[in-house]
């Protein structure tokens, strides 16, 4: 176990670098002069100075990307060239209200993909399969943009059932915040459903057809209890294994929703911050993204060799 | 049990999917025996054909304003309506064709054209190369998509070139690892040790033995990422950052679309039912594909 947890640590450093590499490329790569990108044209020759050696730019590039490190790893994210302010003061504020939408969207996308994907390989080749997949296709090549727009148009400016967008802080309206939260829960929600639904069918399909299933029908059991307790513990280790590409996915699409729905997160900041070129915002919210999926990755992965031995005999063997 | 990231990722089973060569009517025939497969390659041909055939086909001028008509709902005059800059919204739909697959067909064969020889090569000559690229595929896996595709077309500026060029890029690490695994199983095969007996170079069997055998994924990933891609762009013009106007695209049609929902709703109606519409029938004919070249995937 220890061997595997070093292993695994060990190869995310690589990545970790990688990353951080990428991120800073990003600034690095902009066409022109960086200091005029980030104050814009109508500036002083000695404003543009200052921040060309405030961003060290008269030195090397690689000695640049170490002084950037190491103000990372202190959690120096610089600072927004709109407003002033440290960047992960920011990050740390809208954090919140994007992991409760996407903690609502993860709910909604469990709540529909997981009796769905039972029922498609429970029932294989019924209707309710062919029924589940095609919904599911459906559900990857809706635009969730439109989605979100048609949504709006039909439950908000039609039926008048929801408010259209916005958003309040559960501690000041729970009530206000849950039904703001409805649409783009379902928005975002719905995409992720129908992947985790069809990784669902597909494993349970898989284990359906291993002995030990075929075992507990030998002994008797009705095929509830072989699907719902035998099969669906080991059906549901890819699901749980792709939780990173889960949150992946909820964070992308979360650019999406909160700027249609007017969520005031790290999607919408994402957005705003590269439409008004606050490109020290922007490094911010990209690298925090791909953190938390790497962590994710991680987390998932050592939670499952401790549960799961085959895990690490499989990563031994390969 | 356990399957790999890759196999799951890409809906493929884990290791080589050698498929035996048949010809092109057999595969036809396996492939039309699906029939959603085969209404989603209708549909993606007739799509095709209103790009070429556009100027013939639209009834008005996609870019052409008319302050006497503006925000017309659908009559016969605009089957579709008109937009806000009195624009007939069906020939704007019918040019948009080009914008998304020009989208498409360009960004996913930017990542083909780096991802596949990438992909090549570490998996044939292993060592530090593939270490490497592993590393850097997973460290770029690690942006959620959308998020590292906003962020390149910032960087390099708004325009649908740059937005292809930034969908390209980010779809790159998925063509190096679904080509690496595949060289990785093929490499180990008879045929590749029989090429080397003979005489053969390093370069001749990448190219002529293990590259054809393992066309058949790449291209279902392609078709598959193409749907992707013409999704991302539409995304990335929704946002501001991809086609800029007046040029015709479903994605930016949908962002101004937004302003007038209360008042002119078939304005968001028909742009996000032609990505739909089209996302899904090139979904389909990816799917279809899939299960024509891979026998084994029928089973499933």
């Amino acid at each position: 176990m220890s061997r595997f947890l070093v292993r695994r640590l060990l190869l995310t450093l690589p990545v970790l670098f990688f990353v951080s590499v990428i991120v800073f490329s990003l600034i690095s790569l902009i066409p022109g002069d960086p200091a005029r990108v980030l104050l814009g044209e109508e500036v002083s020759t000695d404003a543009l100075e200052v921040l060309r050696k405030q961003l060290g730019l008269d030195r090397p590039l690689h000695i640049r990307y170490l002084y950037w490190l190491g103000r990372i790893v202190k959690g120096d994210f610089g600072k927004s060239v709109r407003d002033g302010r440290p960047v992960l003061d920011t990050l740390l504020q809208k954090l919140p209200t994007t992991i409760e939408l996407a903690i609502t969207s993860l709910i909604v996308a469990w709540a529909i993909a997981i009796p769905a994907g039972v029922l498609a390989a429970w029932k294989r080749r019924s209707a309710w399969d062919y029924g589940a997949t095609t919904v599911a296709l459906a559900g990857i090549s809706i635009p969730n943009f439109w989605l979100g727009i048609m949504l709006i148009y039909l439950l908000a400016v039609n039926l008048r059932l929801l408010p259209p967008s916005g958003y309040v802080e559960p501690w000041i309206d729970l009530s206000r915040n849950l039904r703001l939260m409805v649409m783009p829960s379902i928005v975002l929600g719905s995409a992720l459903a129908a992947l985790v639904m069809r990784i669902l069918r597909s494993s349970l399909i898989e284990v359906l057809g291993t002995d030990y299933v075929r075992t507990a029908h030998a002994k008797g059991l009705n095929d509830r209890t072989v699907v719902l307790k035998h099969a669906m513990k080991n059906a549901m280790i890819p699901v749980v294994t792709i939780m990173g590409l889960q949150l992946s996915g909820l964070l992308g699409g979360a650019i999406i929703t909160e700027t249609i729905f007017a969520i005031p997160g790290l999607g919408r900041l994402a957005v705003e911050s590269i439409l008004t070129r606050d490109y020290p915002m922007v490094q911010g919210v990209v690298l925090f993204a791909a953190l938390a999926v790497v962590i994710t990755n991680l987390a998932v992965d050592m939670i499952y060799a401790s549960l799961d031995p085959r895990i690490r005999l499989e990563e031994r063997t390969a | 049990m356990r399957r790999s990231a890759d196999a799951i990722l890409t809906g493929l089973p884990a290791g080589g999917a050698t498929t035996p060569r048949y010809g092109f009517g057999y595969l036809l025939r396996r492939y039309a025996r699906n029939r959603l497969a085969l209404i989603g390659l209708w549909v993606v041909l007739l799509i095709i054909g209103l790009a070429i055939f556009a100027p013939w086909i639209a009834p008005h001028n996609p870019i052409k304003t008319n302050f006497e008509n503006l925000l017309k709902p659908p009559a016969s005059t605009h089957i579709m309506g008109t937009d806000d800059l009195g624009r007939d919204i069906l020939s704007r739909i019918i040019y948009g064709t080009r914008t998304s697959l020009l989208a498409g067909v360009i960004s996913v064969g930017i990542a083909v054209a780096i991802g596949l020889p990438l992909g090549l090569l570490a998996g044939f000559y292993r060592g530090r190369l593939d270490d490497v690229l592993m590393r850097l595929t997973d460290a770029m896996l690690s942006f959620p998509f959308l998020v590292l595709a906003l962020a390149m077309a910032a960087v390099l500026g708004a325009g649908l070139d740059r937005a292809m060029i930034a969908i390209g890029i980010v779809f790159t690490p998925g063509f190096v690892r679904l080509s690496r695994g595949q060289v990785l199983s093929e490499r180990e095969q008879n045929y590749v040790e029989a090429a080397r007996a003979s005489g053969a170079g390093d370069g001749r069997i990448i190219w002529r033995h293990i590259l054809p055998n393992i066309v058949s994924p790449v291209l279902v990933q392609a078709s598959l990422s193409t749907a992707a891609a013409i999704t991302a762009e539409a995304a990335l013009s929704f946002l501001g950052l991809g086609t800029q106007p007046p040029t015709p695209s479903w994605g930016s049609m949908l962002n101004i679309a937004q302003a007038y929902l209360g008042s002119a709703p078939w304005m968001a109606l028909w742009p996000g039912l032609a990505i739909f519409i089209t996302v899904l029938s090139i979904n389909l004919t990816g799917d279809g594909l899939r299960e024509a070249l891979d026998p084994r995937l029928r089973s499933v």
